[in-house]
């Protein structure tokens, strides 16, 4: 949480919004922001801590674990029409790590940018070549790309 | 963004096709029956509102009210956890 909150620049200059969700009501929310998490990120937490008590959003998405009442680390990245392009549940005890998502937001952007033409292969960093997949494509992905490129 | 009225109500959020029946309290969320409600990549996200706190004040957030930006939702397991 105060990982996204500290690199939430990064993520407006992409043009993404943030949400965060958890079982805490939005009084504990307040709390945790104004007494640690401002510590943590100068300015506190910029986007909305979305508040969850009875666990309904994370049922939703597939994330709330009914045996211990909270929810698990889900990030979920949504295009502009409102689709899910990516999801990533991580049980409670490990941390996302931060440029992995900023890396997927770029790769789905670039996508969609293209209208759908491009595929980005593995590792893709944003000015490395893409895929354009069509009918000579096939067989011949070595031509253009091997798992060694990926850094 | 306006300051909404805050009640004692244990307020929560809920999917925006929730049928179950609506907390007393300001903050109950409107309810309009809508997508199956399930998660799943290349499928629209369940649209949600919930109760938040959002840079000193206590609001709502509506996941459909940012349709035409990208949007990441977070979960994590809970405020004052250490990771």
């Amino acid at each position: 949480m105060s990982a996204v909150a500290d690199k939430y620049k990064v993520l407006q200059d992409l043009g993404v919004e943030v949400i965060s969700v958890s079982v805490d009501s939005h009084f504990v929310h307040k709390m945790w922001n104004d007494n640690e998490l401002v510590k943590m990120v100068e300015g506190g937490v910029p986007f909305h801590m979305a508040s969850d008590q009875a666990g309904n959003i994370g049922k939703a998405f597939g994330v709330y674990d009914e045996n211990q009442g909270i929810e698990m680390r889900g990030r979920f990245i949504i295009d502009p029409d409102g689709v899910i392009q990516a999801m990533e549940v991580l049980t409670p005890p490990v941390g996302r790590k931060f440029s992995e998502t900023v890396r997927q937001v770029q790769a789905f952007q670039h996508v969609r940018a293209s209208k759908g033409t491009e595929a980005t292969p593995a590792g893709w960093e944003p000015g490395e070549p893409a895929l354009k997949p069509n009918p000579d494509l096939v067989g011949n992905v070595w031509k253009v790309w091997k798992p060694s490129m990926e850094n | 963004m306006a300051d909404q009225p805050q009640g004692c109500a244990r307020v929560t959020g809920k999917p925006m096709g929730d049928s179950s029946p609506p907390a007393p309290g300001p903050e109950t969320p409107e309810l309009k029956k809508e997508m199956p409600m399930t998660a799943r990549v290349g499928q629209k996200a369940p649209d949600f509102q919930a109760p938040a706190y959002y840079r000193g004040k206590f609001t709502s957030v509506k996941l459909s009210d940012y349709i035409g930006k990208w949007i990441m939702v977070c979960f994590y397991p809970g405020d004052f956890t250490f990771v």
